[in-house]
C-alpha cells in the first residue's frame, strides 16, 4: 500500500516510476500527523503505516474484523461516539485522534474488564512476555484492581492436535473461529454460550485433529488461551532468539521464524509473507523440525566413532574432516590438509571418467550450484537428487496460493534450475543402481545415501561426501567434510513456483563444520575456477554468474519477501532483452 | 369474548378489534375493511406510497422513532436481485406487550401492512420473525399466512397484479439481543444471534447480504390505515413531531395494567391516574420506566410529562416502545435494578467485551449491595462501569443495562444508602413499620 506522509517526496519511489493517481487518495490527519492513503483504507491500517500504533485484539490483518474487542476505538473529531479503527474508513479531512483523553479512557476502562475474569496467572503462562493483555495492561491499565466479586473458573480443555485451551484465560476475541472458518476451510471452532459464560469449543469430540492448518490458531492468539503441546513450558518468550528463515519441510517453502534457545529450536512461526504463505504454515512444517535440531553433540566427540562400520547415530554429526589414509583408514584432519589433499587428488583425475553429483534438497541454492559446477570442472556427468514426494497436495482452503506441496524438501526447484535431474522413488531412496560409478568422482552433498548397498562407491576412482551427519555414505568415503545444514547458515532456497527466498542463520554450527558454499570455493579457486567466494551473497552472486535462471538476482533484489527465477525487477525498457 | 379492558378515552385504531377472534380470520378481517388498502397501495404506485407514509410522519413503533417513509427510501430504487422487508415481532423488552397482542388479535393488520411495505420498496419475502416464546400467536400469524396464500394476497401475483411477494414466519430461539435488527438477520440465517457492526446498514446490506428494511410490528400494522385514510388524517392524532396513534402497555403498580391506544402526546398522569384507576392499594407513585427496561428511570416528581418522543426525551428517558412500567412506593429500586441488570447480564450476546464483562461485573456487585455488603465506593464504582459501558460497543444493550443504573444512583441513591449503611432493605423496613 503506497502510503506517504504530507509533505515529504515520493522518495521511497524508485526512480523514472510514475507516482500513484491522486484521485484514488484520501487525506486525513492522525493525532496531528498528516497521512494520505489509498480509498477505502482502514483507520488502523492508515495508523500502521504512518507508525501509529493502535492496541487490538480482535483485529487480525489477514481475517474478518468483527470490531468486537473494543480495543481499538478512536475519536474522529465531531462525530459523538468513539470508531472501531479496524472497520472504520478513513473520510476525506478527517482528524482522527487515538491518544485523546476520551479514548485513552475507553481503553483503560475495557482493560478493566479484560481482566475481570482473567486468571492473572502470568508466571506460568507459555505466552508471558508476548502476551497483548500484558502489554496493554502495562501500558494503559489501571494501577489498581477493583474487582472483588470472584472470578469464573472454566477448565483446560484438549482441543486436539497440537492444541490445548485454557478458557480462564480467553479474551473471547474469536479469531481461532474465524481462522478455522475464514482460512482453514473447517468449522471446527465456534462461541457457545453467551454474555460471559461464552467459551471456545469444539463440536462434541470432533477436535481439530488431523487439521493441517489448525496451529496457527496458538500464533494468532493474542493471549495464552490456546497454547501448543509441543512447545508447552519449553521456554519462556523473552529467552528466545528468533531467526527468519524458510521451513524446509516442502517446496513451498512458507516463510518462517526459527525461534530457539541454548542453541535448539524450540518452536516454528510462520512469518508474514503475502507471496507465499500470507500469515499462515502447515502442521507438518510446524512440527517436523527435528531433523535439522542437532547441533546438541558434546564437544571433545569426533563425532562419528560408532559410525564408521557401524550403523547410523541419530543424534551425531560429522564434526572434522577426515581423510582416508594409505592405509585406507579415516583420519581427522585439519580443514588446510583436508582441502590441500583434495584439490591435489581432483586435479589428478581432472577430466577423465566424469562425476557422479549427488546432492540433497534441504542444501541452499549456493551450496548446490557451487556443486554443479564443480563437477562442470572436473568434466561433467551425472548430476541427481531423491525426494520424498507426498501422493497429493494439501490446499489451505482460505488462502489457495498456500499448500503443503507434493514434494517434501525445500530445494527441488533450485537442484533442477542448476541442472540435477530427480532420480528415485517417492521415499526418496533408489534410483541410484542404474548409475555406474567405476571409476568416477563421486560427489555427495548432504544425502545420507541410507539406502546404498555396502559397496556403493568402493570402485570410484574418488568419492568425496560433505554432509552435516555422517551415515551409510561414509563408508568408502575418502574424503568426508563436514558442513552446515541449512539452519546454521546463510543462504536461499527455491520454492516450487521459482521464487527464491533468503534464509538466516538460527543455530551455532559444530565448530568446525562450513557451509559447503565455502568448502566447494575454495576446491573451486583451488582448481583455478574462480576466486572463493567470502561470504553467501557473494557465492550467490557467483551461482547468478554461472546459472542463467538465477540471473540478475541478488540477495538485495530478493529481499525479505523472494524474488522469481528469472524474473529480476524490471528496471525500466530494454532491460529485458538480455534474455 | 371481550378484551380485558377498554376506556373510553382511547383512540383505537390499531387495537379496535382486539378481543374479536372473528376478526383474525380471513374473511372476518376482510368483512372489517381488510385488504383494501393493499388493493389500494398497488394502484398508488410504490412512489406514492413511499411519501403518503412519509407524509403521515410516522415513526418507527420498536423504540428508536425513526421515520418509517425516510427508512423506506434508503432502500435501492434499481433492482438487482433479492432484496428482504423483515417484521420485528421479537418483542423481548421487560414490559412490552404490545406487539404480541397486535399479532394475536389482528395478524391480518400486520400481513396486509408488511405486502404493503413490501411492495414499495421492492422486497420478494417478507419474513416475520417472531418471539421464541410466543407459541399461541405465532400459531395465529401461521394460520393468517396460510389464508393469505389460498386467497392469493401473499405468494405468486398478489391480487391478480403480477407481483410476487413471499412470507414467511420464523420463530426465534429465544434470546433478547434477536430484537436488534442486525442480530435478528444473523438469527434469521441461522448463524449467531450477534449484532453486526453497521455499516454496511441493513438497505445495503441486510438479510443474506441483501437490501434489507426491518420493521417492527405496531410499524406496519398503521401502514393499511395510513393508505386507507390518508396522511392527513394520520396526522390528525398526535404532536407535529410524534403524529398518530401509540399502543400503550402499561405493567406494574397501577390498578388497570393493559394495552392502551392513544395518540401520542397523551398526558402521563390521565393514563396513570384515570386510564388505568391509580396506583393500586392507595399507595404513592415512586417511578416510572417510560418505555420498556432500557431507559432511564423517571422519579414520581418527574412524570407530569406529555407521552411522545419529544417530551419524554425532554424528561430525561425515551417513549422507546411506550411500554409503561410504574412502581409505587414499597419498591426497592436496587432490587428492581439488580433484577433489570442480571436480565441484561444474561442476555448480552458476548462479543463485545465491555457488555460481556461489565453487565455481569455490574449483576455482581448489585447483588452484593442488595445483600447489605456494599460500600459507598461500589456506587463510584458503578457510576464509572457504566460510563464506560455507555457508547463503547456494537449494539446498545450494555448502554440499555447502564441506563437504569445511572438513573437510579441519581433519583434513588438513598436505596442506595440504606442497603449499605443499614444491611437490609429501607424500602422494606418502611412497609413493615
Amino acid at each position: 500500500m503506497a502510503i506517504t506522509g504530507q509533505g515529504t517526496s515520493a522518495g521511497s519511489d524508485a526512480a523514472g516510476a510514475a507516482a500513484p493517481p491522486p484521485q484514488d487518495l484520501v487525506n486525513c490527519t492522525i493525532n496531528g500527523v498528516a497521512v494520505s492513503v489509498p480509498k477505502g483504507t482502514r483507520i488502523i491500517e492508515a495508523a500502521e503505516a504512518a507508525g501509529i500504533g493502535i492496541p487490538y485484539y480482535c483485529y487480525h490483518p489477514g481475517l474478518s474484523a468483527p470490531a468486537m474487542c473494543r480495543m481499538c476505538l478512536v475519536e474522529i473529531e465531531g462525530a459523538p461516539k468513539l470508531q472501531p479503527a479496524c472497520v472504520t474508513v478513513v473520510g476525506e479531512g478527517q482528524s482522527i485522534l487515538t491518544e485523546s483523553a476520551k479514548a485513552r479512557a475507553a481503553r483503560e476502562g475495557n482493560l478493566e474488564f479484560y481482566l475481570l475474569n482473567h486468571p492473572l496467572d502470568c508466571p506460568i503462562c507459555d505466552k508471558a512476555g508476548e502476551c497483548k493483555l500484558q502489554d496493554y495492561t502495562h501500558a494503559e491499565g489501571r494501577k489498581h484492581g477493583r474487582v472483588v466479586e470472584p472470578k469464573r473458573v472454566l477448565n483446560q480443555d484438549d482441543f486436539g492436535g497440537d492444541v490445548l485451551y485454557e478458557g480462564d484465560r480467553c479474551i473471547m476475541c474469536t479469531r481461532c473461529v474465524r481462522f478455522m472458518r475464514e482460512i482453514a476451510g473447517n468449522d471446527a471452532l465456534c462461541v457457545v454460550q453467551r454474555g460471559n459464560r461464552s467459551v471456545i469449543d469444539t463440536f462434541f469430540d470432533e477436535g481439530l485433529d488431523g487439521d493441517l492448518w489448525a496451529g496457527n490458531i496458538i500464533d494468532i492468539c493474542p493471549v495464552g488461551a490456546l497454547l501448543s503441546k509441543d512447545f508447552l513450558h519449553k521456554a519462556r518468550a523473552w529467552d528466545l532468539d528468533r531467526s527468519p528463515s524458510i521451513c524446509p519441510n516442502c517446496s513451498q517453502g512458507c516463510n518462517v521464524y526459527v525461534d530457539s534457545r541454548d542453541n535448539l529450536i524450540m518452536r516454528l512461526r510462520p512469518r508474514p509473507n503475502p507471496e507465499v504463505n500470507s500469515y499462515w504454515m502447515c502442521e507438518e512444517g510446524r512440527l517436523e523440525y527435528e531433523w535439522y535440531n542437532r547441533a546438541n553433540v558434546p564437544t571433545g566427540t569426533i563425532g562419528m566413532a560408532d559410525t564408521i562400520g557401524g550403523g547410523p547415530n541419530p543424534t551425531g554429526r560429522c564434526e572434522r574432516p577426515m581423510v582416508r589414509d594409505a592405509q585406507g583408514r579415516l583420519q581427522a584432519a585439519t580443514w588446510h590438509d583436508a582441502v590441500v589433499a583434495l584439490v591435489q587428488r581432483l586435479g589428478g583425475l581432472r577430466g577423465e571418467n566424469g562425476v557422479l553429483a549427488v546432492a540433497s534438497p534441504a542444501h541452499a541454492n549456493e551450496d548446490v550450484a557451487l556443486l554443479h559446477r564443480l563437477a562442470q570442472v572436473l568434466g561433467g556427468g551425472d548430476a541427481v537428487f531423491r525426494v520424498r514426494t507426498a501422493p497429493s497436495e494439501v490446499v489451505c482452503p482460505g488462502f489457495p496460493k498456500l499448500a503443503r506441496r507434493r514434494e517434501l524438501a525445500a530445494n527441488g526447484r533450485g537442484l533442477r534450475a542448476v541442472g540435477f535431474r530427480r532420480v528415485g522413488d517417492d521415499a526418496g531412496a533408489g534410483g541410484l543402481d542404474e548409475l555406474t560409478t567405476a571409476g568416477k568422482i563421486i560427489l555427495v552433498l548432504g544425502d545420507a545415501l541410507a539406502d546404498v548397498p555396502e559397496t556403493f562407491g568402493a570402485d570410484a576412482a574418488l568419492f568425496v561426501y560433505l554432509g552435516s551427519e555422517p551415515g551409510p555414505a561414509v563408508r568408502n568415503a575418502d574424503f568426508i567434510l563436514p558442513v552446515t545444514n541449512f539452519v546454521e547458515q546463510e543462504g536461499t532456497f527455491t520454492n516450487f513456483e521459482g521464487r527464491v527466498q533468503r534464509f538466516w542463520p538460527a543455530l551455532e554450527p559444530p565448530p568446525l563444520a562450513r557451509p559447503a558454499w565455502q568448502v566447494l570455493g575454495v576446491v573451486l579457486a583451488g582448481l583455478d575456477d574462480g576466486p572463493a567466494p567470502a561470504d553467501a551473497a557473494s557465492a550467490f552472486l557467483r551461482a547468478a554468474e554461472l546459472y542463467e535462471a538465477f540471473g540478475g538476482l541478488s540477495y538485495e533484489v530478493i529481499g525479505g519477501r523472494g524474488a522469481l527465477l528469472n524474473e529480476p525487477v524490471q528496471l525500466g525498457a530494454g532491460a529485458a532483452e538480455g534474455a | 369474548m371481550a378484551y380485558p379492558f377498554r376506556h373510553e378515552k382511547e383512540t383505537r385504531i390499531l387495537s379496535e378489534y382486539f378481543g374479536d377472534p372473528e376478526a383474525r380470520t380471513l374473511d372476518g378481517w376482510k368483512k372489517r375493511g381488510g385488504y383494501q388498502a393493499l388493493r389500494k397501495a398497488i394502484e398508488m404506485g410504490r412512489d406514492a406510497v413511499i411519501e403518503e407514509v412519509k407524509a403521515s410522519g410516522l415513526r418507527g413503533r420498536g423504540g428508536a422513532g425513526f421515520p418509517t417513509g425516510v427508512k423506506w427510501s434508503f432502500m435501492p430504487k434499481e433492482k438487482t436481485g433479492p432484496s428482504y422487508l423483515l417484521v420485528n415481532s421479537d418483542e423481548s423488552e421487560p414490559g412490552a406487550f404490545k406487539d404480541r397482542e397486535l399479532i394475536r388479535w389482528t395478524p391480518h393488520q400486520l400481513i396486509e401492512g408488511a405486502l404493503i411495505g413490501a411492495y414499495a420498496i421492492q422486497a420478494d419475502h417478507v419474513y416475520i420473525y417472531v418471539r421464541g416464546e410466543f407459541f399461541e400467536p405465532a400459531q395465529v400469524v401461521a394460520r393468517a399466512i396460510e389464508e393469505a396464500y389460498q386467497n392469493g394476497l401473499a405468494g405468486k401475483n398478489i391480487l391478480g397484479t403480477g407481483i410476487d411477494i413471499d412470507v414467511t414466519l420464523h420463530l426465534g430461539a429465544g434470546a433478547y439481543i434477536c430484537g436488534e435488527e442486525t442480530a435478528l438477520m444473523n438469527s434469521l440465517e441461522g448463524r449467531r444471534g450477534q449484532p453486526r457492526v453497521k455499516p454496511p446498514f441493513p438497505a445495503v446490506s441486510g438479510a443474506f447480504g441483501r437490501p434489507t428494511t426491518i420493521n417492527n410490528v405496531e410499524t406496519l400494522c398503521a401502514v393499511p390505515h395510513i393508505i386507507n385514510k390518508g396522511a392527513a388524517w394520520y396526522r390528525g392524532f398526535g404532536t407535529e413531531k410524534s403524529p398518530g396513534t401509540k399502543l400503550f402497555n402499561v405493567s406494574g403498580h397501577v390498578v388497570r395494567r393493559g394495552n392502551y391506544e392513544f395518540p401520542l402526546g397523551f398526558p402521563m398522569h390521565e393514563l396513570l391516574y384515570d386510564v388505568c384507576g391509580g396506583i393500586r392499594d392507595g399507595r404513592k407513585l415512586k417511578a416510572v420506566i417510560p418505555g420498556g427496561s432500557s431507559v432511564p428511570i423517571l422519579a414520581a416528581e418527574e412524570c407530569d410529562i406529555n407521552l411522545d418522543y419529544e417530551s419524554v426525551i425532554a424528561a430525561g428517558s425515551m417513549l422507546g416502545t411506550a411500554s409503561v412500567i410504574v412502581m409505587d412506593d414499597r419498591t426497592c429500586m436496587v432490587k428492581q435494578v439488580r433484577r433489570m441488570v442480571e436480565f441484561y447480564a444474561h442476555e448480552s450476546c458476548g462479543q463485545c467485551t465491555p457488555c460481556r464483562e461489565g453487565t455481569a461485573w455490574v449483576a455482581k456487585i448489585m447483588r452484593r449491595i442488595e445483600a447489605g455488603l456494599g460500600t459507598e465506593a461500589d456506587l463510584e464504582k458503578l457510576v464509572d462501569l457504566s460510563t464506560n459501558m455507555t457508547g463503547t460497543t456494537i449494539c446498545v444493550l450494555s448502554d440499555s443495562c447502564a441506563a437504569p443504573v445511572m438513573s437510579s444512583l441519581k433519583k434513588f441513591k438513598d436505596d442506595y444508602l440504606g442497603h449499605i449503611h443499614h444491611g437490609a432493605c429501607p424500602v422494606a423496613a418502611a412497609a413493615v413499620a
